[in-house]
């Protein structure tokens, strides 16, 4: 398969491949580069597995004037390089290419300060996201963007992309959870944005380069916003006689006034794959189920749950289980955020992330399934109804590629679907590689060209992550 | 100012037509919206000035879909009603400062999303930026160009709302915003603790933004302050919003934490209202005496910024955003800039932004805070990539020092 183009490995640097590993040796040293074939094979690609091209070399610097010295040697020289945090990404965000040194933050690991009554943590930016909230919980805090690869992603990548997760509905994505960073810019430039404090001043650059996929600079550190934990949280599943009627109560709670901190949805063949994993004691007699995470005192959430369930009741909710303790909670969610990797269990699968409004939930969901099947494919629907980010799950076979062409398609045409309903092409995984060639149905070449003359006021010579987000044919983008 | 030819244009298509011809032209233009903060910033010396004004409704409103989209120009009043039909809100909480600025022009929608102003729940609800979901703009080349979109989530391509978010007409006139919008909360109590000095009112307040109560915003008022919002005495205000039942229940868990000694009183949802609008318009300062800074800062440092600034000047202050937003009003007529900046700068940073101040201090006076060069250099690079020839603004915003320079 091989349906998205890389671009061409440029000669002259391949050619240039002793002297710049010798480079980048004298800034980083040796435990922090590595050359071996071998060893650059786990650097190949992300989560987005079907592409993969091995890089000309991998740094893992220890600190910001490693990255700056690195920095300013690939762009003087004009070296590409790759950023990249855990590798997570499903949208190829991380993949390298041939004549490209990849920048990984993973021995940036260390938190650096957690100041409880600001209520910030400031990190080096290879922390994993969880392990922000792990080190705070027990003074009763945590850091509010959960990915599902919450274990693993870094706090760098989540920045790059801006990551999401089951619970921002009510408490936003990284953007809204970052108050100040460590940038070093493609020149080597280390530049501090915001800190502590909650506005920034003149232009939001820490705004513009959340979800930057890595294009405008390379964070180092970052200081988050820590929130205080709620008193309990509890989700409950709602079994539904079809997805329509499901759909319809996402749009009635939330009409009502009613924000859960979570609303997650799954389809019937979602379930099944995850109930089969997880026992996380689903039902599985119904076509489609909801996880409405309520927080608060016991009395709050009763209260709150009271409310919700009259409406879903005259939505003709068919099951209703509440979690009667904190391990059925965490089995709850651990079904519901293992949903990637145990349909990786039984199919190759490409995972869809297009956002869409709530009142277009219903209608997208039918054609999703029209469009699937007109491929003959399978798919699976589990995803954050509440701010209507979907994420269908195409089943395919990897090896048979006559079958992944039809994936890719069907998945190009799911998003277009939800642009046309007045959503975009991702709403919390990023477009990398993966999405890049389908810019152009979102944006016109005026929105792309402005997009592209902000990047180069970062980097004027193209060298962070360089083949990704937009499109390679786009003229104003050839010209440069 | 001097008075100024004035385009109003009546469509984006109309807008991108006069862009394209005063940058033709060699002229220069002042974005504006209603006008009511027009007095924020250096004083500009624009050929003419370009207006949001005639670009007005509401686009689209589904509020099961909690989204709002709406030409620039339409009063951000009108938006409001529309919402409070629903029992909706921007939950940014957008300040008027009609009062404060002797301004009674009332505000865009453009304006809001702009300036990037946020009232007293921002620091539970998140900023104006926060809430930006998509944004329609006219660049410095003439084009229309398009960011986000309408709905909550969206990660495609490069995040320009965020740059027009705060932009202050520096980067070119919006023409078309949406917002997200919240639920209006059912109701509202605030829980006032009297006595506090601001030190330790700093340690109540984050105090209570360690407990699970949900405080939507904390406010610390001394004495001078208080007596013209919530009567005699230091006041630290705690407000929670919700249903009432729920507000009960998490007053009873955010007392005990507070660990204060302190009287306790509960303010109801009508007089929480009243006071909660007046500190983040302004209103203690709406007098029109003074010089008025708002300062940016770590919730802690805010009172020893101000302790700092007050043990070299004469000046009142009170504190917003768990401490963290300062409200500080000099004696008369010298802002005083090195000196406030410097104590900003001494307690752990942040930034200071002059509010109000005579048009002859603030052309001497950088409104916005100078940044660090590597920034500012970046900024200018920004502005730049948008605005090519320099059409926006000129002088309005600090970073353009850079683009003098250049």
């Amino acid at each position: 398969m091989n349906a998205i183009e890389f671009p061409a490995p440029d000669p002259a640097i391949m050619a240039r491949r002793a002297e710049i590993v010798a480079a980048l040796a004298d800034r980083v040293g040796e435990q922090g580069l590595i050359t071996d074939p071998r060893e650059l094979v786990p650097f190949e690609t992300d989560a987005f597995t079907a592409y993969r091209r091995v890089p000309l070399a991998v740094v893992l610097p220890e600190s910001t004037a490693e990255v700056s010295a690195v920095l300013k040697y690939c762009s003087g020289n004009r070296v590409p390089v790759v950023p990249r945090g855990a590798g997570t990404s499903l949208a190829g965000g991380a993949i390298p290419q041939e004549d490209a040194v990849v920048i990984g933050v993973s021995r940036m690991n260390r938190i650096l300060e957690v100041d409880h009554d600001n209520r910030t943590a400031t990190v080096q930016a290879g922390v994993t996201n969880l392990a922000i909230s792990e080190r705070v919980a027990a003074d009763g805090f945590f850091y509010a963007p959960d990915p599902s690869s919450q274990l693993a992603c870094t706090i760098a990548g989540n920045i790059a992309m801006n990551s999401g997760g089951a619970h921002c509905l009510k408490y936003g994505v990284t953007t809204n959870n970052l108050l100040g960073a460590t940038v070093v810019l493609a020149d080597g430039t280390v530049v501090e944005l915001g800190g502590k404090a909650l506005d920034a001043p003149g232009l939001d650059l820490l705004g513009v380069l959340c979800g930057s996929e890595g294009q405008l600079g390379i964070v180092t550190e970052a200081t988050v916003r820590l929130l205080a934990r709620p008193e309990g949280a509890r989700p409950v599943l709602f079994g539904f006689a079809s997805s329509d009627e499901a759909g319809r109560c996402v749009s009635d709670i939330i009409g009502a006034g009613i924000i859960p901190v979570a609303i997650e949805f799954m389809d019937k063949p979602a379930i099944e794959i995850c109930e089969a994993f997880a026992q996380a004691g689903y039902p599985l007699d119904v076509e489609a189920l909801l996880i409405i995470e309520v927080e608060g005192s016991e009395a709050e959430m009763d209260a709150m749950l009271k409310r919700i369930i009259a409406i879903a009741r005259r939505h003709g909710v068919a099951s209703i289980k509440e979690s009667q303790s904190a391990t059925e909670a965490a089995q709850i969610w651990k079904g519901r955020k293992s949903a990637f990797g145990a349909t990786g269990r039984i199919a190759d699968y490409i995972c869809m992330d297009g956002t869409v409004p709530l009142g277009q939930l219903s209608h997208v969901l039918r054609e999703t399934y029209r469009i699937v099947d007109g491929y003959g494919l399978r798919v699976a629907n589990v995803f954050h109804a509440g701010d209507g980010n979907m994420h269908p799950l195409i089943l395919y076979n990897v090896n048979d590629p006559a079958e992944a062409e039809k994936a890719e398609a069907a998945g190009a045409d799911i998003l277009k679907l939800c642009v046309d309903a007045g959503g975009c092409l991702t709403g919390e995984h990023g477009v990398g590689m993966e999405k890049r060639d389908l810019m152009g149905h979102q944006y016109a070449e005026v929105d792309l060209d402005q997009q592209m003359a902000v990047r180069a006021a970062f980097d004027p010579g193209w060298i962070l992550n360089p083949a990704k987000v937009f499109p390679l044919d786009l003229p104003a983008r050839k010209a440069g | 100012m001097a008075e100024t030819e004035q385009l109003t244009p009546q469509s984006e298509d109309e807008a991108c037509a006069m862009v394209a011809e005063q940058r033709a032209g060699k002229r220069t233009l002042a974005i504006a919206g209603a006008g009511s903060k027009a007095v924020i910033g250096q004083p500009t010396t624009a050929d003419a000035t370009l207006s949001s004004t005639g670009l007005r409704g509401i686009v689209e409103y589904n509020p099961e879909e909690l989204v709002i989209v709406a030409r620039a120009g339409t009063p951000l009043a009108e938006i409001e009603a529309a919402l409070a039909g629903n029992n909706q809100m921007l939950a940014f909480a957008p300040p008027d400062w009609g009062r404060l600025l002797d301004a009674d022009a009332g505000q865009t929608i453009g304006g809001v999303a702009a300036t990037n102003l946020s009232g007293s729940r921002r620091l539970s609800a998140g900023a104006a930026r926060d809430a930006l979901l998509g944004v329609r703009f006219v660049n410095g080349r003439g084009e229309a160009v398009k960011s986000g979109g309408r709905v909550m989530k969206n990660v495609t391509g490069l995040d320009l709302v965020k740059l027009m978010a705060g932009s202050w007409g520096a980067l070119g006139l919006i023409t078309e915003v949406a917002f997200k919008v919240l639920p209006r909360p059912a109701s509202e109590t605030t829980l006032l603790i009297r006595g506090a000095d601001d030190a330790a009112a700093a340690r109540l307040m984050a105090r209570a933004m360690a407990t699970s109560a949900e405080v939507s915003a904390a406010a610390h008022l001394p004495a001078r302050v208080a007596e013209t919002v919530v009567g005699e005495g230091p006041a630290t205000l705690l407000r929670l919003e919700g249903f009432a039942d729920a507000i009960a229940e998490r007053i009873g868990r955010l007392e005990p934490a507070l660990e204060t000694d302190l009287a306790l009183e509960e303010i109801g949802e009508t007089a929480s209202r009243a006071a909660w609008a007046a500190i983040g318009d302004g209103a203690p300062f709406a007098d029109g005496q003074g010089i008025v800074w708002r300062i940016s800062a770590a919730p802690m440092a805010g009172h020893a910024i101000v302790g700092d600034v007050r043990a070299m000047t004469r000046g009142e202050a009170y504190y917003d955003w768990q401490g963290g937003l300062i409200w500080l009003r000099l004696a008369g007529e010298d802002p005083q800039a090195a000196l406030v900046r410097g104590a900003v700068a001494r307690n752990g940073g942040g930034h200071a932004t002059l509010i109000r101040a005579p048009e002859a201090v603030r052309a001497q006076t950088p409104t916005f805070q100078p940044e660090a060069p590597a920034i500012g250099a970046l900024s200018e690079r920004i502005r730049a990539s948008i605005d090519p020839d320099g059409v926006f603004n000129c002088g309005r915003r600090s970073f353009q020092a850079e683009r003098d320079a250049a």
